[in-house]
């Protein structure tokens, strides 16, 4: 089993994906130790694709492996930052500078 | 530029107008609360949308006059007049912030951002002055906090809603997205804290990734009341358990919160005191108190419900209030959404087109005659009936109230009045007459001529009012009607009016006219539209370098309308500006001169008689007992060829006056796209257009307000004493008035 993967997702983390996105990132998780998320190409985020990210976290931890989003994109950076949950989530957040100030 | 951008342009147009219409009524009412709150949200809704489209200046800007807003409605800073400037001219200047934006330009340029900063300046002392008195209601503020107890360490934002709702598991499958509900809640006021609490996710093997387990806990600054924000989760309320608890909530209430939600007591301790509501100690502090009651009298219990029913009258009060509220705010919202906002552009190209498909339907009108195939004729008929409900349709899409136009100039009549010190009210009647759109764009400016020289020249100082025995407050006037086939408005003023002899001796200064012309009184007053003509004698910076009127007069004219004054010395003066009710396609109607079409405007068109050849030079004829004075066509336009043995008078009417057409041959009623004539014929006199017939061929569209005037003032030239009366009648075009 390899340590490290990295899954970079391209699809939108939405409702309507949600299904096959649980089965997706259930079945990374399972197949490596520290899965890396790349998040960068997801456009949109809705409700569903927080949760999944959420239930990751949580399945990870269960399990006692690491999942980490490594690269969020802009849409993702802005909900995780709006739900508060930079702190649980606790990846590593890029701001670029042109948001910070 | 993007769509969210000229979206947000657009929006911040409507926004700022509304804002500077709130501040006129500021001054006028300064304890009107909604209205307060009106500019408020205007400001608020601009700031907003500049965060989310990432324009930084006007955000920064905005912020501020948000600020100074924010004072004077919890009534920190008193509204004053030089208030009302200040924040008038910060409006002035976000509009041109705007402007930048819709330029595209990075950054607003230098001299913009120094007065940006000195407005800024300006709010900031405004800010710092109102502070200090309100120093006493600050301490005042720090009691109440000492009643909800806060003794533990950390930020508590007691003035805060706090929001607390959990999402049913089928609200994502309703197909509503859960998180829009808790954006549109920001949109309310302002998220201070939030909470994103996912206890009730379940295993992986049991989560259903389209079943909702989140829940989110929200502290909410805003002024919006209970029902306000129980609306914004109206579409989901059977599918979530919404609990609101108003600011200034007691701490039982806070844990009686903790009580009924379904996470554990502990963790949602901590939750509210990560958001911000409660901090450490208290929760410890109370919780411990509620076990340690629990446990000594269950039965003493109840007190703290009472207190709970005590916090109930006060929602009862503030949902009283909501709800009136919320009904104004619903209202509003059915308004809108009656409204769809469409580009300007598509209307333009949907106008174009269904010109071409009148003129391809005149074409297919004709052919289907010349066949002489009734079933077809028939057919076209009823193609070209629709095609003509069609097109007074499109038409009607562009037409807009003139109502915006003119609000417009409640500023402009207030800073003027300001300016010379003069006072002057503004009133307004037929502001829901409609005309074009194109028309509407384009007669802003020279309205605004006329209204600044109304109230420059019309209206008298104040002293000099009340020594003619008139009131004080002068008063200038704005009206629209329409009037066959074309829209009025007028600008009249109860000023001194215009003085007859001074604009005779100006005119004759300046060799307008000739000492020995016989003018028509009216004729003399309306000189004040020539060029280079200004009666004012001191040049102020509003008015009188005398540019003024004959720029007024071309724009009229090249809506194709006219303008004119009428003025009684001493009462006021009226200008009244015609123009065509739109500027595409018309009902027209067709006559024949040789070989030419012409078509005439139908709305001008009074009736069709035969004209008997009266022989001679006579160019009136007695139509039933009333002098019509008449041109012939042939010899305005050069004609060749003789006349036909029977001819026919067309009686057209412009602004009161009739006059005869005398044309070849009647032709009928024809559908007519307006087509501009090109720059070559601007100065051509009796036409105003072109258009293209079905069978191909051009014809000119005649310019009755011209010829109207060309046949009224050769009548009246023949009427002048012997010395102007040896040019020819109909080449005496040019009056002295024209020359």
């Amino acid at each position: 089993m390899p340590a490290s993967k990295t899954l970079p997702l391209a699809e939108d983390l939405t409702i309507y994906h949600a299904l096959e996105l649980k089965q997706t990132l259930l079945a990374a998780l399972a197949a490596s130790d520290e899965l890396e998320l790349d998040l960068s190409q997801v456009n949109e985020i809705d409700t569903a694709g927080l949760q999944l990210l959420l239930l990751l976290k949580k399945e990870a931890q269960r399990a006692g492996k690491r999942a980490v989003i490594v690269a969020h994109s802009q849409a993702v950076r802005s909900l995780i930052d709006f739900c508060n949950l930079a702190g649980e989530l606790g990846d590593p957040l890029v701001i670029p500078a042109a948001e910070a100030c | 530029m993007d769509e969210l951008t000229s979206v947000y342009i657009q929006e911040c147009r409507e926004q700022l107008a509304e804002m500077e219409a709130g501040l006129l009524r500021l001054e006028q009412m300064p304890d009107d609360t909604d209205n307060l709150n009106a500019i408020f949200r205007a400001a608020h809704t601009i700031k907003g949308g500049a965060g989310v489209i990432e324009c930084a200046y006007i955000e920064h800007f905005t912020h501020r006059v948000e600020n100074l807003l924010d004072a004077l409605r919890n009534g920190d800073l008193a509204v004053s007049g030089e208030l009302a400037n200040i924040l008038l001219a910060c409006c002035d200047h976000m509009g041109s912030l705007v402007d930048v934006l819709a330029a595209q330009q990075a950054e607003p340029d230098a001299a913009l951002s120094e007065r940006g900063d000195a407005l800024t300046e300006r709010l900031k002392q405004i800010l710092d002055n109102a502070d200090t008195p309100a120093g006493a209601s600050l301490t005042v503020a720090d009691d109440d906090d000492a009643s909800v107890e806060s003794t533990g360490g950390g930020v508590v934002s007691n003035d805060a809603w706090h929001v607390s709702v959990r999402f049913g598991p089928n609200v994502m499958r309703g197909g509503t997205d859960p998180l829009s509900f808790i954006r549109f809640l920001g949109g309310l006021g302002e998220i201070i804290g939030i909470e994103t609490i996912a206890d009730a996710l379940p295993e992986a093997a049991e989560m259903d990734p389209e079943s909702c387990y989140l829940g989110f806990e929200i502290r909410l600054q805003t002024k919006a009341g209970k029902a306000d924000i129980e609306r914004v989760f109206d579409f989901v309320s059977d599918e979530c358990d919404l609990r609101i608890l108003p600011p200034q909530s007691k701490l039982d209430d806070y844990l009686r919160l903790i009580a009924e939600l379904p996470e554990d007591t502990l963790r949602l301790g901590e939750i509210l005191v990560r958001c911000g509501a409660l901090t450490q100690a208290e929760v410890d502090r109370g919780l411990l108190a509620q076990q340690n009651a629990a446990e000594a009298a269950p039965e003493e219990a109840p007190p703290l419900g009472e207190i709970l029913i005590d916090s109930k009258v006060v929602h009862k009060e503030v949902i009283d209030a909501a709800v009136t509220r919320q009904s104004q705010v619903t209202e509003k919202k059915a308004r809108e959404a009656q409204l769809v906002r469409v580009h300007a552009d598509k209307l333009d190209s949907l106008i174009d087109l269904i010109g071409e498909l009148v003129i391809a339907g005149a074409s297919a009108n004709l052919l289907a005659a010349r066949s002489r195939n009734g079933d077809l004729i028939e057919a076209t008929s009823v193609l070209s009936r629709l095609v003509e409900n069609i097109r007074d349709s499109a038409l009607q899409l562009r037409m807009v109230q003139i109502g915006d136009t003119f609000n417009r100039f409640h500023r402009v009549v207030r800073d003027v009045a300001k300016d010379l010190g003069k006072e002057i009210e503004l009133s307004i009647s037929g502001a829901d007459t409609e005309l074009d759109k194109s028309v509407v764009e384009k007669i802003g400016d020279p309205l605004m001529h006329l209204v600044r020289n109304s109230l420059d020249h019309g209206i008298e100082p104040v002293e000099t009012r009340l020594a003619c025995g008139k009131p004080a407050c002068g008063r200038v006037s704005l009206n629209a009607f329409h009037d066959s086939g074309s829209i009025v408005i007028e600008v009249s003023d109860d000023g001194g009016g215009l003085n007859r002899e001074k604009i005779r001796a100006k005119a004759v200064e300046r060799e307008l006219i000739q000492p020995t012309d016989a003018l028509s009184d009216s004729e003399i007053i309306n000189l004040i539209f020539e060029p280079g003509f200004s009666t004012a004698d001191q040049v102020s910076k509003l008015s009188g370098r005398g540019v003024g009127m004959d720029v007024v007069r071309r724009n009229i004219q090249a809506l194709r309308g006219t303008v004119d004054v009428a003025s009684t010395e001493g009462v006021g003066s009226t200008f009244t500006i015609r123009l065509p009710l739109t500027l595409a396609i018309i009902d027209g109607f067709l006559v024949g001169i040789g070989k030419a079409s012409y078509v005439i405007p139908l709305d001008s068109v009074v009736e069709c008689i035969e004209h008997r050849d009266l022989g001679g030079e006579r160019n009136f004829l007695n139509l039933r007992g009333e002098a019509l004075p008449f041109i012939r066509l042939r010899e305005l336009f050069e004609i060749d060829g003789p006349a036909p043995a029977r001819e026919s008078i067309v009686v057209v009417q412009f602004a009161g006056q009739r006059a005869g057409i005398v044309v070849d041959q009647l032709m009928g009623e024809f559908q007519t796209v307006i087509k501009p004539l090109g720059r070559l014929f601007a100065n051509l006199r009796g036409i105003s257009g072109s258009t293209i017939l079905g069978s191909g061929d051009v014809a000119l569209i005649l310019d009755v307000a011209a010829l109207v005037r060309i046949v009224r003032q050769a009548e009246e030239s023949r009427l002048l004493p012997p010395s102007s009366i040896n040019t020819p009648t109909n080449i005496q075009i040019a009056s002295p008035t024209e020359r």
